[in-house]
């Protein structure tokens, strides 16, 4: 399955709410980053947390945020960094 | 306190459990004795699977970084690739993949997973309770400086901080810098210096 996203590409969380065994950290929802790196195909745990085992499986990426893009008051250099493995349907391009 | 002697061990028992068992308790009782009655396997090799995790440490994870240290193609296939270069000395990560990323100068790394407790079990056996705790996950992301300077570890404003939260598939370990004064140790004396906390990332390793 073809990845929508390569390394570098900025992207963004989706800011959304669903119900379900989420692995998408709160804090990093709405948040833009940068594409870290493919990690590869993966089931999607929001299925297979129902059992259903024949989901297509999801490209996983780890996605590289700015400490102080998830949090404005962040203590410490601006360099410092969140890398968050994130799943493709949460990712979308970032407009910013 | 200082009423009466103590004399190394802690006086709180530990809690009775009085209370009645939860949903997932019953269910686990319940599917170990019916697995147990079909024959799948015995009560002794679920005894012996706890043994054998509950053995388990962070050598396999000190070998991996006293490789790394000493061997610079193994290095560079390490952090290109964990879970084969693990597999080369005879390592099985599991069914997750491992992500090994490196401190230099530069960078300092730290892991965490705040949803659960996702941890490289294979190379660095159970993880600490203070790894699971609720006051570890949510800080780490949030302040890992300030986290850092309460395990004792400083990190300088010039070094990034790299916090690698866990939260699907991946597992970590951080490779260290070696230690200054060890040149031309041999593996398994270098694997010493090598803590569990340094493979997490929240202090260095010991020094020679």
């Amino acid at each position: 399955m073809a990845a929508r996203f390569a390394a570098g590409d900025r992207v963004a969380v989706r800011r959304a709410f669903p119900p379900g065994h989420i692995r998408t950290p709160w804090y990093a929802r709405g948040a833009a980053g940068e594409v870290e790196r493919i990690c590869g195909a993966f089931g999607n745990p929001e299925e297979l947390a129902f059992g259903r085992r024949d989901a297509p499986k999801q490209t996983l990426y780890r996605v590289r945020f700015a400490q102080t893009a998830l949090w404005p008051d962040y203590d410490g250099p601006p360099g410092d960094t969140i890398d968050i493995e994130l799943y493709e349907h949460w990712l979308e391009p970032a407009t910013e | 306190m200082a009423t009466h002697d103590h004399h190394g061990h802690d006086h709180a028992p530990p809690p009775d459990e009085d209370g009645p068992l939860t949903y997932y308790q019953t269910m686990e009782i319940a599917v170990r004795e019916l697995l147990i009655e079909k024959g799948i396997f015995g009560a002794d090799d679920v005894r012996r699977a706890i043994e054998t995790m509950d053995a388990r440490d962070h050598a396999a994870g000190a070998e991996v970084v006293a490789h790394a240290w000493t061997d610079p193609d193994f290095r560079e296939a390490l952090l290109a690739d964990g879970t084969g270069a693990c597999a080369r000395l005879g390592i099985d990560i599991g069914p997750t993949r491992l992500i090994a990323v490196e401190n230099t100068a530069a960078v300092h790394n730290v892991i965490v997973c705040t949803l659960c407790s996702c941890y490289p079990r294979n190379l660095l056996g159970l993880p600490p309770d203070w790894y699971k705790s609720r006051a570890y996950r949510s800080r780490v992301v949030r302040e890992p400086r300030a986290v850092l300077r309460e395990f004792g570890t400083a990190i300088p404003d010039d070094v990034t901080v790299r916090v690698h939260d866990s939260t699907a598939d991946m597992r970590y370990i951080v490779v260290p810098r070696r230690p200054a004064g060890t040149e031309g140790w041999a593996r398994e004396r270098l694997a010493a210096l090598v803590t569990r906390d340094s493979l997490i990332g929240v202090t260095v390793p010991k020094n020679p």
